[in-house]
């Protein structure tokens, strides 16, 4: 990779606006006008970030105490900065879903996060780290926003040490490292497989002590099911106590939504059972534009699927890949025997044959193409699985390839391997009952992460005055494809360091005027919300919102995950049509609306992911190109690579709510373009 | 494997609850314990039945949402959490009895779900290092011995579950206070705040209506992170030391 890496320091464009020649998207969808950031900065790429903080206005202590600042979501970016503007003075409010704050699913997240701290002297630097985003990203981020985000990483490491998270160290005391996909510098810092967990008690504990010191007042059980847009400006949003079911006002200066990913929009992901688009979408509906909705994270490393009665899948850190190693059976013959009988010469470690200078670090999409690929020519492993093709029939397949730590144990010890990885190898027991230290894991890919989100602007501000938007939930720093590692330290440098930044430049513009309760646009939206409650409840139909979202689910796997087509998108799209017209008509919802409901709940959530669904596979439709984890079949070289289309594709594509198709509304298509200067565009190769 | 579920079924904080008797057929072993439960509710609600309300977000073992009392016992027979049991650890024609979280601090809401926002309480009391945004000294500065790490982020593990309390006959949360003491109290910058924060825990806890420890350690062997039960004896030494010093 090294090979052809060179400093630029982003004064002058490489690259010219695409021209989108192809328009598969045809009759779904209208153009509108072009979309420019208009907060973006300019002048020496490193320079950037210290400028606009200088430039940004300063609110004086004694205000801040007269500022309000909601904030949806309790995870890494809504923790910290829920944290960090309660340190600062402002009055906050806090809402997430879970019983805790403490529960947000960022806890989930294992391998560890990435900073430029350069402690290996390994060649590492915030310029390597942007680099390596960008080019991990296919080239669809915008790199202002990138090189911040590699800039304010090495801060993350220095605060979350100071509040007590526990990462690896080495025997002298200092801070260990490991390697992830898509890099070849060690600059992931960890806590076992745990650091997800590591770094949001650490959030967790800093917000809490500001609820002890009154800044932050927490609204744990609560969903936000509108936003209040006054003046449009965002003013506050309506939630409901999901233990009472009262429907309430929460009014402030400012929003902010951290809420996290979509990915269960195909029913089976990695993500927690709760995880949801509804905060995100109800602001899109109010004129918030939807990013790249088709960039999903497909994780290679996953536990198969057993069954139907499935419920979600559990990722095996990508940290594994660091000492196992993948293969399949060289001859499909051999996908039923014991996997310790087959001897080394039956074996094709597939991604070392494929990609020798990553061989199986090589970036995410890039390894689950791989796997599904060995999977369809019939050499994967396990159980045999029925499953109904895009041709429409039904067919059994082994969904599995193996994740072997044969050689790892015995180079390193069993012990060792231990230290590193036991709760993953124990996890992996408990849910398969076999022992991955005896016989090598089976692992697929599954959804894991969405790259898409909420329009911002550089700020974070979404084209909604006063709207921000943090963490997963925003679309942008990951462009088409996430590097391990660097969730967490999106989420982290967002809440930390980014927001609170940025905000106070919005917030410098108060105090604001009061909105009263009775504003015509509160009720309204209190109204619209208790409405949509009512329906929920009243359909009375036959069909379990179960059953709708696992049938929406199949259509997403099928026709919008690690492989697109134009034909299969557009049977996407018609199939979810008719089952959102029929969900309206059919679904029911037992119990009662003003009492803890959680059928009600998810009703909510999957009508949200119904519509998202649609839109989701009209912008993989219109992306006639394949980059990162979106792949379109009429998109590849011709040894089966992806293929991007830079002089048509390289821009952002922010959709605008446009009414319900099938009321005959069309969503709107606002294109920003990626102009580069610090980095020059390329076709990725691990190879 | 066909099963009988005997199921505490609460409308509300307030309403009388009961254990009601289902009947559930066609449990594969590959299920998680709380997938089992999803067909259930599958179930009821083509009957017409409200599904039996349960919490679970993560279903990894991690965030500490899912509980239950299965047969007795919290997260049920094996060392781990609920959402991590499977079905293989159950007979075909067993009888399960699936019971909230038993003890006063953490209120029933409806059915299996109780109000653990006591243990919030307990960490802003003190449970964390006071460090606000950007005051943080570079991260290698401090050096901090490896077997203290160690430990420290062995019983950072916890999540919070409340299966420590749920196990205790006394209801004490000393298992959970104690994980995060030792925590915080086994690196170099847990220790400014050291004392103070084992004094406010210990304060909070006692007045959320926690019992107690009387060392009969059954939060330590309901412990689905294996947190160790020498933290409550950090616990104890740490508040001893505080005290004695006046805080």
């Amino acid at each position: 990779m090294a090979a052809g890496t060179h400093y630029l320091p982003g004064l002058t464009p490489t690259n010219e606006a695409p021209v989108q020649k192809s328009d598969d998207a045809a009759g779904f969808y209208q153009l509108g006008e072009k979309l420019v950031d208009e907060k973006a900065p300019t002048g020496p790429i490193a320079e950037r970030w210290t400028t606009r903080k200088f430039e940004n206005r300063l609110v004086n202590p004694a205000n801040r105490r007269k500022l309000s600042i909601i904030i949806v979501g309790t995870g890494l970016a809504g923790g910290a900065a829920a944290a960090t503007l309660g340190e600062a003075g402002y009055n906050v409010k806090s809402f997430c879903y879970q019983d805790s704050p403490r529960r947000a699913h960022s806890i989930a997240a294992q391998g560890g996060i990435n900073a430029a701290k350069n402690y290996k002297e390994d060649g590492d630097s915030t310029y390597r780290l942007f680099y390596d985003t960008v080019k991990g990203g296919d080239y669809r981020a915008r790199e202002s926003n990138v090189y911040r985000l590699a800039e304010v990483s090495a801060n993350i490491i220095d605060q979350c040490v100071a509040q007590g998270v526990p990462f690896a160290r080495e025997y002298g005391g200092l801070l260990d490292n490991r390697s992830f996909g898509g890099v070849q510098v060690s600059r992931t810092f960890y806590a076992r497989g745990q650091t997800g967990q590591q770094l949001l008690l650490g959030a967790y504990q800093a917000m809490e002590r500001q609820v002890a010191a009154g800044t932050v007042e927490q609204f744990t059980r609560h969903e936000m099911l509108e936003l209040i847009v006054v003046d449009g400006k965002a003013r506050g949003i309506v939630a409901r106590d999901m233990v009472t079911g009262a429907i309430e006002t929460h009014l402030a200066d400012v929003v902010v939504l951290a809420s996290g990913g979509y990915g269960n929009v195909f029913y089976l992901s990695t993500n927690a059972m709760g995880s949801n688009v509804t905060a995100a979408w109800r602001a899109h509906r109010k004129g918030a534009y939807m990013a790249n909705p088709c960039y999903t994270q497909i994780h290679p490393t996953c536990i198969p699927v057993t069954g139907s009665h499935q419920s979600k899948l559990t990722l095996m850190s990508e940290s594994l890949r660091n000492d196992g190693r993948i293969w399949v059976p060289k001859n499909a013959a051999d996908c039923d025997k014991d996997p310790r009988e087959i001897p080394e010469e039956d074996r094709d470690y597939f991604l070392e044959r494929i990609y020798p200078s990553f061989g199986n670090l090589v970036p995410r999409d890039i390894a689950s193409r791989a796997a599904k690929y060995m999977c369809d020519e019939g050499r994967g492993v396990g159980p045999q699985v029925a499953e109904v093709g895009a041709d429409g029939e039904e067919r059994l397949v082994r969904r599995g390839v193996y994740l072997d730590f044969k050689d790892a144990i015995a180079r390193l010890g069993e012990d060792a391997v231990r230290e590193k990885y036991d709760n993953l190898f124990d996890m992996y027991e408990r849910i398969t009952g076999e022992n991955p230290y005896q016989v090598p894991m089976r692992i697929y890919p599954a959804v894991h992460y969405v790259m898409g989100g909420l329009w911002v602007d550089y700020e974070l501000q979404s084209n909604i005055e006063g709207l921000f938007v943090a963490g997963e939930a925003n679309f942008s720093d990951h462009g088409a494809n996430r590097l391990g590692a660097s969730a967490l330290m999106q989420g982290l440098a967002d809440g930390y360091f980014v927001l609170p930044n940025t905000i106070r430049e919005y917030l410098a513009d108060g105090p604001f005027e009061p909105v009263s309760e009775s504003h015509p646009a509160v009720v309204e939206a209190l109204e619209s919300v208790q409405e949509r409650v009512n329906k929920f409840m009243s359909v009375n139909g036959t069909r379990s919102v179960e059953s709708y979202h696992k049938e929406l689910g199949s259509i997403m796997w099928e026709y919008c995950g690690m492989e697109r087509t134009e034909e299969g998108l557009k049977t996407a799209i018609q199939k979810i049509r008719d089952l959102r017209a029929d969900f309206w008509k059919n679904v029911k919802v037992l119990g009662s609306a003003d009492s803890l409901n959680q059928d009600l709940e998810k009703a909510g959530r999957v009508a949200d992911f119904l519509e998202l669904g649609e839109l989701m596979c009209i912008d993989a439709l219109n992306r006639r190109e394949s980059c990162g984890g979106h792949f379109r079949a009429e998109s590849q070289t011709e040894d089966g690579e992806a293929l991007r289309h830079d002089d048509e594709f390289a821009y952002v594509a922010a959709w605008e709510w446009g009414g319900d198709s099938n009321e005959g509304g069309q969503p709107v298509l606002h294109k920003e373009d990626l102009i580069y200067t610090a980095i020059e565009m390329k076709q990725r190769s691990y190879k | 494997m066909k099963l009988t579920l005997k199921i505490w079924r609460q409308a509300g904080p307030t309403a009388e609850g009961a254990i009601k008797t289902y009947e559930l057929d066609g449990v594969s072993k590959d299920m998680s314990f709380l997938e089992m439960l999803d067909l259930l509710n599958e179930q009821l609600v083509t009957q017409g039945e409200e599904p039996v309300a349960f919490d679970s977000d993560c279903r990894e073992g991690i965030c500490g949402m899912c509980s239950l009392m299965i047969n007795g016992q919290a997260h049920g027979p094996e060392v781990t959490t609920t959402c991590q049991l499977h079905m293989r650890s159950f007979n075909d024609g067993d009888t399960i009895t699936i019971e909230p979280w038993r003890a006063e601090p953490f209120p029933v809401l409806k059915d299996l779900i109780v109000d653990r926002s006591a243990f919030d309480r307990i960490i802003q009391a003190g449970g964390y290092i006071s460090a606000n945004t950007g005051s943080a000294p570079e991260a290698n500065s401090v050096p901090a011995p490896r077997d203290k790490a160690m430990r420290a982020f062995n019983v950072a593990t916890c999540i919070g579950c409340g299966a420590c309390v749920a196990a205790c006959p006394n209801g004490s949360a000393s298992l959970f206070m104690g994980a995060k003491i030792t925590h915080l109290g086994e690196l170099p910058q847990g220790q400014p705040e050291r004392w103070s924060r084992v004094v406010d825990m210990v304060g909070q806890h006692d007045a959320e209506g926690f019992g107690g420890c009387t060392n009969i350690g059954e939060c330590a062997a309901a412990c689905p992170k294996e947190i160790p039960l020498d933290v409550i004896s950090q616990l104890n030494k740490d508040l001893r030391t505080a005290l004695k010093n006046g805080h």
